[in-house]
Formats: structure tokens, C-alpha cells, sequence
């Protein structure tokens, strides 16, 4: 019953009903039956932005050590002079990180774009030490690729991936109340290096983003792209979600910086709720930046409503354009792993695997272990090890 | 390898040395006698042992002294560091000489640095109260190199604040005087910018040569001013590692000497492939040496004089040293030849728009808070409008306005992306004349009018952007360019040179 009754309940979220947690499944089904006319019809449309850090030793354009997070060092322990914006001090491009770039791209399929280059996104805040961003914004270094995430209906989508670019992360700030509202900047994640990967607006659920997000994940895992682990932020996803009917497209709210697959999730349902009671009310949704906050369920204004910010995207004067040759791109495609949809169906004939089992292995990237392991034929004792 | 000592005071300090330092009525002679050798003769006095850089170096710190009204320098280094660097090299150069070792080109040969390139342990303030105490932990690989060759760092010059103006008066250490000036004071005559501490020293003798940095002009332009060269050689050739940057894709390390010999060999030891720098041209992409004059050449020297740099500003004076300045070059057997570059007169307004926008970005990091003026305020935002309300001069705030005003959401397409396309004719232009109509080098002034007076009274940023009109084109094609002095002027009351 309860599971009938939550499966209802994201049914009738998903059509765009309003729908309050508190009331019984039968009585909001009478509900929707009363206000069907009104309500029907809005589509959730997501779309959405991984932050992914690269796997390399050291930064983006500096020789600073990259995984500072994950090594536990103390704060403003890894940073160059490039990364505090030294005056006098230039970007050298990362070659390693070009690389992973290629991998990422060639893992979803996508187009590796042999001329990108790289812009400066200008915004103020005290965790970035230039006063601007070096990302990719007019042509970035991948385009044009997919992933396919099952659907509730039982099918799969394909969610078309925009671009992928390489772009710098910034440092961390801390806030204290205390001794007077300090704020502590820590540059140790300043001018990592990131790969960020946008989706179309192609997902439709919450179910599905989350689907998309752990596939990436486990993707770029798999092809040594990103280490992945969320909780240490080495990889973090915006979300951005409208409603849009036919007669009434809708208006986008970007919700930042979630840090967990089940909050990716849990951020969209309550976003889709919180959008479909202003719209059903008669009022007008303002586009805005959002944040989650987990403990509550909710997402919460970040950034005033009239704020746009102008970020006076301006090319990378400090940088040439990126070439990238077809040479080095068959030297990538050559040294990366199977994709895990092909991993998968050849444990399954080769070792004689079930779906099951083929799949685990995969998912848990031991599949290379297992190979060792197992002598062909005997692949089912080696996988129930 | 030498190493700079740190400055003990920020202010330009007292010779404190027990070596006597100040100007008798012998050392003047000595002076005047060192002091009007070039870096090229100073070089064969040292390698003869007719001088020591000791010598040298004394003199110039006297001459630095003496000429101290002028505001050429900000800071100048230990007297006592000085002169054990040159004993040092004296001693070095004898070494080397007796084991039948190659010398340094630039051994014991006093020097100075324009205030925007970074020196480890030494103020680099670029003339701004926002880096006034900004002392860099490490060496721009201009001062590694100047080092290597082994160059005596005497100090650093004064500038326009940043590198942003063209007469060397945007400083809060005092406006740089042109050292052919009748006086110094209001009726002073400017020394040009922004390099015009660097200009000034050379022409005054404070120094052998100089490195400047060259972005719409400011190498070239403050030579010419001083009567001096002015190098602003290929974009590219030089690295920008450790020049704090102004406008990124024109910055050029330039250097300012007597001669173009001087200017040469400081070139050569400052040039080369930098992997720190990734717009340095890669050492495969150098094309190779020109074979010294022979005089059996082949073809005659074919030089342009594009028409369109014959602009209603031009001074008479200036015009009639550019015909005598062509004639002097036909007269040696080059071909002249009119061509034209049709986009000259949109090349200082694109300039204008594309300086300033990459200046707002460069200087997007003066927040004070990781160096540099400490703002005050109750929040980031209002700390660090402090800090650059209060650190940054009237001309950077006039620069880095345009500069956010022209990228902004609005404004972009008509204005920088306009100014992007304009670059890229302008470039056009000069390929056209090097390729289509065959010419090796392009002939024009350096300035349209000569040195004016510093405090002329109408303050129109106006006039002093226009003095940029001739120099500009060759900075937006990254095209090497040299000053070259030709005469005085006879038209104003103190003669000041015209150079092409």
C-alpha cells in the first residue's frame, strides 16, 4: 500500500499536481480529479551542469598539487602563485587535463573539438583571487554528446549533452558569526581544474536527473576522468528546472552546488512542488539561483531576484587556442578502458555472466580484477567470489 | 648567478657607503667621461680595463643623485650591495677572461627596470598607491635574465600608474621630467610615457639602458620624447612572465638605449622561448638571425611611408624631420615607396576600447586582500571598493570605467567586438604591405607633435591619447617597431628631439 501510494504520489508530482506530503494517496487522487482541467499538462523540464575535477596531479594552469581535498591538507597549503593571482604571474595549460578532456568526450560519444579556446567570466568574490573565471565559454574543448538513463516508464531517454569545457574552480570560503562576522578564504581549491558537463533540458524527473547523475559519475570514474566522490567535493551538479505547458513556457530556477545523488533528486521534487503551487496559485515564478539546503528539503533564494550578473565574458588573452590533433585523439581513444555498456555485454558472453552479476562487477569497477581471476568458463565462481 | 638584495627602505635611500659618493668638482670630470660612453662602448672599456664597473656604477649613482628632481626613479637600490655586485662582476669579468671563458654580455653594466616588472626582494610598485609596498617574491624572467647576463640593477623607474598614460604624470611619486627641459617644475616638458622613467634615466645618463614595457606606445613614445631608442620588438619574442600585466595581448618588454646597437644587445639577452609564459613564441618559430650588413645585398632595402599618417595633428616641425628623415635613407640607397594602410585612423579608437577592457580584467584582482592596499569596510564588497577607490589614480579609474563599460552585456558587440574586428583589418593592412606591396619596414613618426609642457594647463586625456596615434597600429599587429631620434626641434623655446 505504501508503495502503491508513493508511486502515486510521484506520478501525480510528475504530472504537476499539487500535491501536499501530508495528505492520504486516495485523497489527493480525488484532488487531481477536481483540478485536472487547470493542472494539466505542466512538464517538468531539467537540465543539468556537473562540476566535474579533473584526475591529475596538479592544477588546471598551475603546478600546484590538484587533489588537496581528498589529501586532507591543511588550508592554503596548495596553492601557486598563479592560483593567488600574483601580479605578473600567467596560465601554462595543464596537457593532462586536455587529455582527460578527450577521454571524457569520447566516453559519451561526443564530438572533440580540435580548435577551443578559453574566455574570462568576470564576477567578484573573495574566494576568487583574479576576479575572474578561465572557463570556455565560446567554443569549448567537447560538444554534442549523449547519455541514455532509463525512464520510469521503463524505457530510456537519451539525454543529448551540450558541451563539455574545461574551466578553473575557485577557493573556499568560510563564515563566522563570531569575532565579528569573519570570513576566512581557503585558496587551496583555487584554479583546480574542472570539467563542466551540460546537459540539455532532455530530463524530464527527478528520477531520471538522478539516473544521469550516477551514470556520469560512474562513467567518468570508469575512464579515470574524476575521482567522483561527491561528499569531498569532487564533483558537485546544478540543477535547472521550469515547468512549461504548451500554451505557457515555463521560467527557470538554477539550484547550486549539490553535493549527493539523493539531494539532486530531492532538491528537483521539491522545486517542481514549490513551482507548481506558485503556478497553480496564479503566480508569476521569477528566475532566480537557488541553493538546497539538505537538512530541511527545500530550496532556498541565494542570490536576489533582479540579480543578473554580467560576467563580461572576454577571450583569454594569456592563452593561445587549444589544437588538438587527430593523432591525439586516437592516442586517447587507444588508451582508454572499454565503455561499461560494452564491459558489460562481453563479461556476459565471454564468462557466460548473468545481466545481474555482469553488471555489479561494472558498477563496482572490479571488472578488471574479475578478468584476472577468472579463467574463461569458470567466470560464474570467480563473480561469486 | 647575482642575487638583488632586498631594499632596506622604501624610500629612495641615502648612499650610505663610506665610499665617498658625492659630487666634487673630480668626480664630475670622471663622471662626464664615464657617463657619455654607450653600452656598447662602456662594454669595450670594461673588456680592455680602461673602466671597472665599479666606476661605472658610481658614476651612475651620482648622476642619480644629482638629477633626483627629475622623479626618473622610484626606488633605487643599497649603495653598498651596488657596488659589491660590481666588484663582484670586475672580479668575475678577470676570471673569465683569464681562463679564456665567454663573458656575459651585459657584465658590470649598470641598468635599471621599469616599476611593473616584478623583482624578488625589490618594491615593484607600478606607480600606484595600490602596490606602494607590494614587494614580489619572485624574479619576471626579464630580471632573471638581465641577472644571468650579468646586469647591475641600480633601481627601479617611475611610470604612468600601471603602464596606463602617455606622459609619465600618473604617479603619486612625482611626474617624470624631460631631462632636455629648461627647468623642472610646472614649465617642465613631459618625458613622455608610460616607460618615462626609464626614457628619462637613459637619456640623462642615470643608467646605461632600460626595460620597459611597450603596450599602445610607452616604450617608443617616451624615448622619442627623450631622444633616445625605443625597442618594441615582435609580441612574443620577449616574455611577459612576471610583467605585471596592463592590456595581456599587447603588453610588449621593450627596451629603451642610446643607441640601436645598446638596444641590441640588451635585446638579445633578454629574449628567447619562455614555457612560463604561453604566448612566447616557441624557439622553433624564431626565424632565423639576419646575416649583419652586407654591404654586397642583393636587392635594396624597400621602405613604405604610409599616407595616412599624414594627420591634421601633425606638427610642422615633425613633418619636415619625416621627409629629411626619408631623404637620409634614399640617400643610402633604399627605395622609397608611398603605400597605403587604410584603417590608420580606426586603429586608436579600437585601441582605446580594447586596452581598457583588458585592463578592467587584469586589475579585476586589487581587492587587497591577498596583497596590496587593505580596503576598509564592513563587508568584502565594501572592502574592496575601498581599497580601489583609494589605490588606484584618476586615469585607471577613467580606464577601468571604459573598460567594464565596453564588455558589458550591452555594449559588447557595438564596442569591443567591433574594436576585434577592427584589429584584425589593421593587421590585414600590414600584411598587405609587407606581402603585396613588397616592403620591408614602414617609415612614420614616432609622435605627431614633440614633448609638450607637463602642466599645460587644459588636462584633456583627450590630447595625450592622440600622441598614441602613430605608435598604436604596430602594437595592435604585435609588429616589431623601433624609435629612432633624428634632430632637435627649432620651433619651441628649449629644442626637443623628433624622432621617427
Amino acid at each position: 500500500m505504501q508503495h502503491l501510494a508513493s508511486c502515486r504520489r510521484a506520478a501525480a508530482i510528475a504530472a504537476g499536481h499539487n500535491c501536499s506530503v501530508s495528505q492520504w494517496p486516495i485523497r489527493s487522487l480525488q484532488r487531481r480529479t477536481l483540478t485536472a482541467p487547470a493542472a494539466a499538462s505542466w512538464q517538468p523540464v531539467i537540465g543539468l551542469e556537473v562540476h566535474a575535477h579533473l584526475a591529475t596531479n596538479s592544477k588546471l594552469f598551475s603546478d600546484a598539487a590538484a587533489a588537496a581535498e581528498a589529501a586532507g591538507a591543511p588550508a592554503n597549503t596548495t596553492v601557486a602563485m598563479f592560483d593567488a593571482a600574483l601580479p605578473g604571474t600567467l596560465p601554462v595549460l595543464n596537457a593532462a587535463s586536455v587529455d582527460l578532456a578527450i577521454r571524457a568526450g569520447l566516453a559519451v560519444q561526443a564530438t572533440v573539438n580540435r580548435r577551443s579556446s578559453f574566455d574570462r567570466k568576470h564576477y567578484f568574490y573573495p574566494d576568487l583571487p583574479h576576479g575572474f573565471q578561465i572557463t570556455q565559454y565560446y567554443a569549448p574543448v567537447v560538444s554534442n554528446g549523449h547519455l541514455d538513463v532509463p525512464t520510469a516508464a521503463g524505457g530510456t531517454r537519451r539525454i543529448r549533452i551540450a558541451r563539455m569545457q574545461l574551466e578553473l574552480d575557485s577557493g573556499k570560503s568560510q563564515h563566522y558569526e563570531q569575532h565579528g562576522g569573519q570570513t576566512l578564504i581557503d585558496l587551496n581549491r583555487a584554479g583546480a581544474g574542472m570539467l563542466e558537463i551540460v546537459s540539455e533540458p532532455d530530463i524530464r524527473s527527478s528520477d531520471e536527473a538522478a539516473a544521469y547523475v550516477k551514470k556520469l559519475q560512474h562513467l567518468l570514474r570508469h575512464v579515470g576522468v574524476c575521482h567522483g566522490n561527491m561528499e569531498l567535493g569532487e564533483m558537485r551538479v546544478d540543477v535547472n528546472v521550469s515547468l512549461n505547458r504548451t500554451d505557457q513556457p515555463g521560467v527557470r530556477c538554477e539550484i547550486k552546488n549539490i553535493n549527493s545523488v539523493r539531494n539532486v533528486a530531492r532538491a528537483i521534487e521539491h522545486e517542481i512542488e514549490r513551482q507548481a503551487a506558485l503556478l497553480l496559485s496564479g503566480q508569476k515564478i521569477f528566475r532566480e539561483t537557488r541553493a538546497f539546503d539538505a537538512a530541511r528539503g527545500v530550496t532556498v533564494p541565494m542570490r536576489s531576484k533582479e540579480d543578473e550578473v554580467d560576467y563580461r565574458f572576454m577571450p583569454e588573452p594569456d592563452l593561445p587556442v587549444l589544437i588538438i590533433t587527430e593523432s591525439r585523439i586516437e592516442t586517447a581513444r587507444g588508451g582508454m578502458p572499454e565503455l561499461p555498456d560494452v564491459l558489460r555485454s562481453r563479461l556476459q558472453s565471454e564468462y557466460g555472466l548473468l545481466p545481474a552479476d555482469a553488471a555489479l562487477l561494472v558498477d563496482q569497477h572490479v571488472a578488471g580484477y574479475f578478468e584476472q581471476v577468472a579463467r574463461p568458463g569458470d567466470g560464474k565462481r570467480a563473480a561469486a567470489w | 648567478m647575482q642575487r638583488f638584495q632586498s631594499l632596506t627602505k622604501p624610500m629612495r635611500c641615502r648612499p650610505r657607503s663610506t665610499r665617498s659618493i658625492c659630487s666634487s668638482a673630480p668626480n664630475h670630470d670622471t663622471d662626464r667621461k664615464i657617463l657619455s660612453l654607450t653600452l656598447t662602448e662602456a662594454r669595450a672599456a670594461l673588456t680592455e680595463g680602461r673602466v671597472t664597473a665599479v666606476e661605472l656604477t658610481e658614476s651612475s649613482l651620482r648622476q642619480i643623485e644629482r638629477l633626483g628632481a627629475l622623479n626618473a626613479l622610484v626606488s633605487v637600490r643599497d649603495t653598498e650591495q651596488l657596488l659589491d655586485e660590481a666588484a663582484d662582476a670586475d672580479r668575475r669579468r678577470l676570471q673569465l677572461q683569464r681562463d679564456g671563458c665567454v663573458v656575459p654580455a651585459l657584465l658590470g653594466v649598470p641598468l635599471t627596470l621599469k616599476d611593473n616588472w616584478c623583482t624578488a626582494g625589490l618594491r615593484t610598485t607600478c606607480a600606484s598607491r595600490m602596490l606602494e609596498d607590494f614587494v614580489p617574491n619572485y624574479d619576471a624572467t626579464v630580471s632573471e635574465r638581465l641577472k644571468a647576463a650579468g646586469g647591475l640593477l641600480l633601481g627601479k623607474t617611475n611610470m604612468d600608474e600601471f603602464g596606463m598614460g602617455s606622459s609619465s604624470r600618473w604617479t603619486p611619486f612625482g611626474a617624470v621630467c624631460n631631462p632636455w627641459s629648461a627647468s623642472t617644475g610646472p614649465q617642465a616638458r613631459t618625458a613622455g610615457g608610460s616607460s618615462g622613467g626609464s626614457a628619462c634615466a637613459v637619456a640623462a645618463r642615470m643608467c646605461f639602458a632600460s626595460v620597459g614595457s611597450d603596450t599602445g606606445g610607452s616604450v617608443r613614445q617616451p624615448a622619442a620624447m627623450c631622444g633616445v631608442v625605443g625597442l618594441k620588438p615582435s609580441y612574443g619574442t620577449v616574455s611577459r612572465y612576471g610583467l605585471v600585466a596592463y592590456a595581456s595581448s599587447l603588453d610588449t618588454p621593450g627596451v629603451i638605449a642610446r643607441t640601436v646597437a645598446d638596444a641590441m644587445i640588451v635585446f638579445d639577452a633578454i629574449a628567447g622561448h619562455d614555457p612560463r609564459d604561453s604566448t612566447s613564441v616557441a624557439a622553433d618559430e624564431y626565424p632565423p638571425p639576419r646575416p649583419a650588413s652586407s654591404s654586397a645585398s642583393k636587392r635594396r632595402l624597400r621602405i613604405g611611408v604610409p599616407k595616412e599618417y599624414h594627420v591634421a595633428e601633425l606638427d610642422a616641425a615633425v613633418l619636415a624631420a619625416w621627409h629629411a628623415g626619408a631623404a637620409a635613407f634614399e640617400a643610402h640607397g633604399a627605395e622609397l615607396v608611398e603605400i597605403s594602410l587604410p584603417h590608420t585612423a580606426l586603429a586608436l579608437p579600437a585601441y582605446y576600447i580594447l586596452a581598457p577592457a583588458e585592463a578592467f580584467s587584469n586589475l579585476a584582482r586589487y581587492d587587497g586582500i591577498r596583497y596590496g592596499l587593505r580596503g576598509h569596510g564592513a563587508t568584502a564588497e565594501a572592502m574592496r571598493s575601498d581599497a580601489r577607490r583609494r589605490g588606484f589614480g584618476a586615469e585607471v579609474q577613467r580606464r577601468l570605467g571604459l573598460g567594464s563599460f565596453v564588455l558589458g552585456r550591452r555594449a559588447v558587440d557595438s564596442y569591443y567586438h567591433k574594436a576585434l574586428d577592427i584589429r584584425r583589418r589593421v593587421v590585414q593592412d600590414f600584411d598587405n604591405a609587407f606581402s603585396l606591396a613588397g616592403v620591408d619596414a614602414v617609415l612614420t613618426p614616432t609622435t605627431p607633435f614633440t614633448s609638450g609642457v607637463l602642466d599645460a594647463g587644459t588636462d584633456s586625456t583627450l590630447d595625450d591619447y592622440v600622441q598614441d596615434v602613430m605608435t598604436i597600429p604596430a602594437s595592435l599587429a604585435g609588429l616589431p617597431a623601433i624609435s629612432i631620434p633624428t634632430q632637435m626641434s627649432k620651433s619651441a623655446a628649449d629644442g626637443t628631439p623628433m624622432p621617427l
